[in-house]
């Protein structure tokens, strides 16, 4: 290999990193507003933020610029962190009702 | 930078207190950090701006003045968790170090220059109250006002992401003052609909933080839920350090006559939709909490005309405007959910009439409710007749009179919500027992009353001590 890896990246038109990375983005949205189930919804959070994370690589590679890549590496060391306290939430609730169906948390109403 | 390095350094240290068996010697601890902290913060007023991080964080007045609140708000807060002191079940050393580790959130939240800490700042703020959130473990409510924060503060902090992802591709740089010059002047023409996209999306990212309309569905459900000591937290500290952000990110990065174009029909769409919902939708409700919750969620209106009239600096009036009215409505909340808590807590009742005859039993409380909710409410002689003052000139001036007239309207709804409490509270007498007993308040708890309720007076007779001092 005598190719540098943004050189490998850049062999993909930047448009297309774009579009592929809005796609995964709106399969998290829609994954976000349709799924019940505390869990998927929460998987596809991560899509999105992985979505970003493609995002920002692409840009850095095309910009030769670090930035973005250093960004992405945040991004995942806090979407961990969100992994650790949102599955103990996720299974504090699964304790107390023994499910995690969005569905059967309707107390807080007016 | 101080006051950053001292929170996470006695954040940690406080944790060790939890392995004493007693709680009681936590309480005095936290009271001291936060007037520590506080104290140490205001050693950078006035000595210019400072950068650290290779300039990703620069402490300047504006940063110092917000901190300031911050922090006193935190700490005229921390005794109204007297309950955990006594209850063997609550963690309280892990939930004071949790709301020390957020105040380091809120703190880089009003000092960034840098996307990266916008982020990072928005994350350590809300990673820990999704778990202060769902502190009440065996309670149902609690929980799902914790998953409900959750799963949609991750979500909208995905479209934040996405947002400043769109905007490091139109403009190639996370830094404020680069993104205004690319904006300006745009690196590539083909690139803008990018921009303005990524604009958008982390408008309303930053917009779900501050519970603005339409993106304050969470917050009646959470505010309720939540344990209401940290729903209280919720709504100062979060608040105002967003806003803080949210003038920062608009002053610093978006100036642009063109970025104006499209932020400000947006801006004031929400800004008019927030105020409709948030006082509208208090006055139906029965409990005071989700009541506080809408009221939260209209203040956050009139705070937002204030980012719509802005003039294009920091110093100007309109962060003097912000900086007032979160002084202002921190100060009365803090109060009004203090006294809410205590009451609760006692006659384990939410609604308007738990609140009968409390002008018999407990003076105190009641005179100190009446000031906070008359403060909220915007009369003269409080805090918040001045708060909204100072927001609604700076907008006239601006030529924002239909937005003022509107807001105007709409305060005068907020009185009839905010005088309900207080007509319980003198006109109507005990119903049974458990109202007319006396609702047990410690010396802290009075004090920090006594302070508010004299902070909130002494803002609306001598509002100069605060107004100019951006």
């Amino acid at each position: 290999m005598d190719q540098n890896i943004p050189q490998v990246i850049q062999t993909v038109p930047l448009q297309y990193y774009v579009f592929f990375a809005a796609a995964l983005f709106s399969i998290g949205v829609l994954g976000v507003l349709t799924r019940r189930n505390a869990i998927i919804i929460f998987m596809c959070v991560e899509l999105m933020l992985n979505a970003v994370n493609v995002l920002l690589t692409a840009f850095s590679a095309y910009r030769a610029d670090p930035n973005g890549q250093v960004f992405v590496f945040f991004i995942m060391a806090v979407a961990a962190a969100e992994v650790a306290v949102g599955l103990a939430i996720i299974v504090m609730i699964y304790r107390n009702l023994q499910n995690t169906d969005v569905n059967l948390l309707n107390r807080l109403k007016f | 930078m101080n006051s950053i390095i001292l929170l996470s350094v006695l954040g940690l240290g406080n944790l060790f207190l939890g392995f004493r068996r007693s709680n009681r010697l936590l309480l005095p601890v936290m009271m001291l950090i936060l007037g520590v902290v506080l104290t140490v913060n205001f050693i950078d007023w006035n000595q210019g701006a400072q950068s650290f991080f290779n300039g990703m964080l620069t402490i300047d007045n504006f940063s110092v003045a917000f901190t300031g609140i911050v922090l006193l708000t935190a700490l005229v807060l921390v005794p109204f968790s007297q309950k955990y002191v006594l209850d063997g079940e609550a963690n309280l050393a892990e939930y004071y170090s949790l709301l020390l580790f957020s105040l380091v959130g809120a703190i880089m939240l009003v000092s960034y220059n840098h996307l990266l800490m916008l982020f990072l700042g928005i994350e350590i703020l809300s990673v820990a109250m999704y778990v202060l959130a769902g502190s009440d473990k065996r309670n149902l409510r609690s929980n799902e006002a914790a998953l409900k924060y959750f799963l949609m503060g991750a979500f909208f902090t995905g479209i934040l992401l996405f947002g400043m992802a769109l905007l490091y591709g139109a403009t190639g740089t996370f830094e404020l003052s680069q993104i205004s010059a690319a904006v300006q002047n745009p690196v590539n023409a083909s690139l803008t609909p990018m921009l303005y996209i990524g604009m958008l999306l982390m408008l309303i990212g930053i917009g779900f933080k501050v519970s603005a309309a339409p993106f304050h569905f969470w917050t009646p459900d959470v505010y309720e839920g939540t344990p209401t000591f940290f729903a209280a937290f919720m709504s100062t500290v979060v608040k105002t350090a967003g806003f803080a952000a949210f003038l920062k990110l608009l002053v610093q990065a978006f100036p642009a006559a063109s970025a104006q174009g499209i932020w400000l029909p947006t801006l004031t769409a929400m800004c008019v939709l927030t105020l409709l919902i948030g006082n509208v939708g208090a006055v139906a409700q029965t409990s005071i909490k989700r009541m506080l919750a809408y009221s939260s969620i209209s203040h956050a209106g009139y705070l937002l005309i204030a980012l719509v009239a802005y003039n294009g600096q920091l110093e100007g009036a309109s962060a003097n405007g912000i900086l007032f009215y979160s002084l202002a409505y921190s100060v009365a909340t803090v109060a009004a959910f203090g006294v809410v808590k205590l009451v609760a807590d006692a006659r384990m009742r939410e609604d308007y009439n738990g609140l009968n005859g409390l002008a018999k039993t407990n003076p105190l409380l009641a005179f100190s409710l009446t000031v906070s909710m008359l403060s909220l409410a915007g009369i003269p002689l409080t805090g918040g007749f001045f708060g909204k003052f100072f927001i609604f000139s700076a907008a006239v001036e601006n030529g924002y009179i239909g937005l003022v007239v509107f807001a105007v309207v709409m305060s005068m709804v907020s009185i009839y919500y905010y005088l309900r409490p207080i007509i319980a509270m003198y006109m109507r007498d005990a119903e049974d027992e458990t109202t007319a007993t006396p609702v047990p308040v410690t010396t802290f708890q009075s004090g920090a009353l006594l302070l508010l309720a004299a902070l909130t007076v002494l803002l609306g007779v001598l509002p100069g001590l605060v107004a100019g001092v951006l």
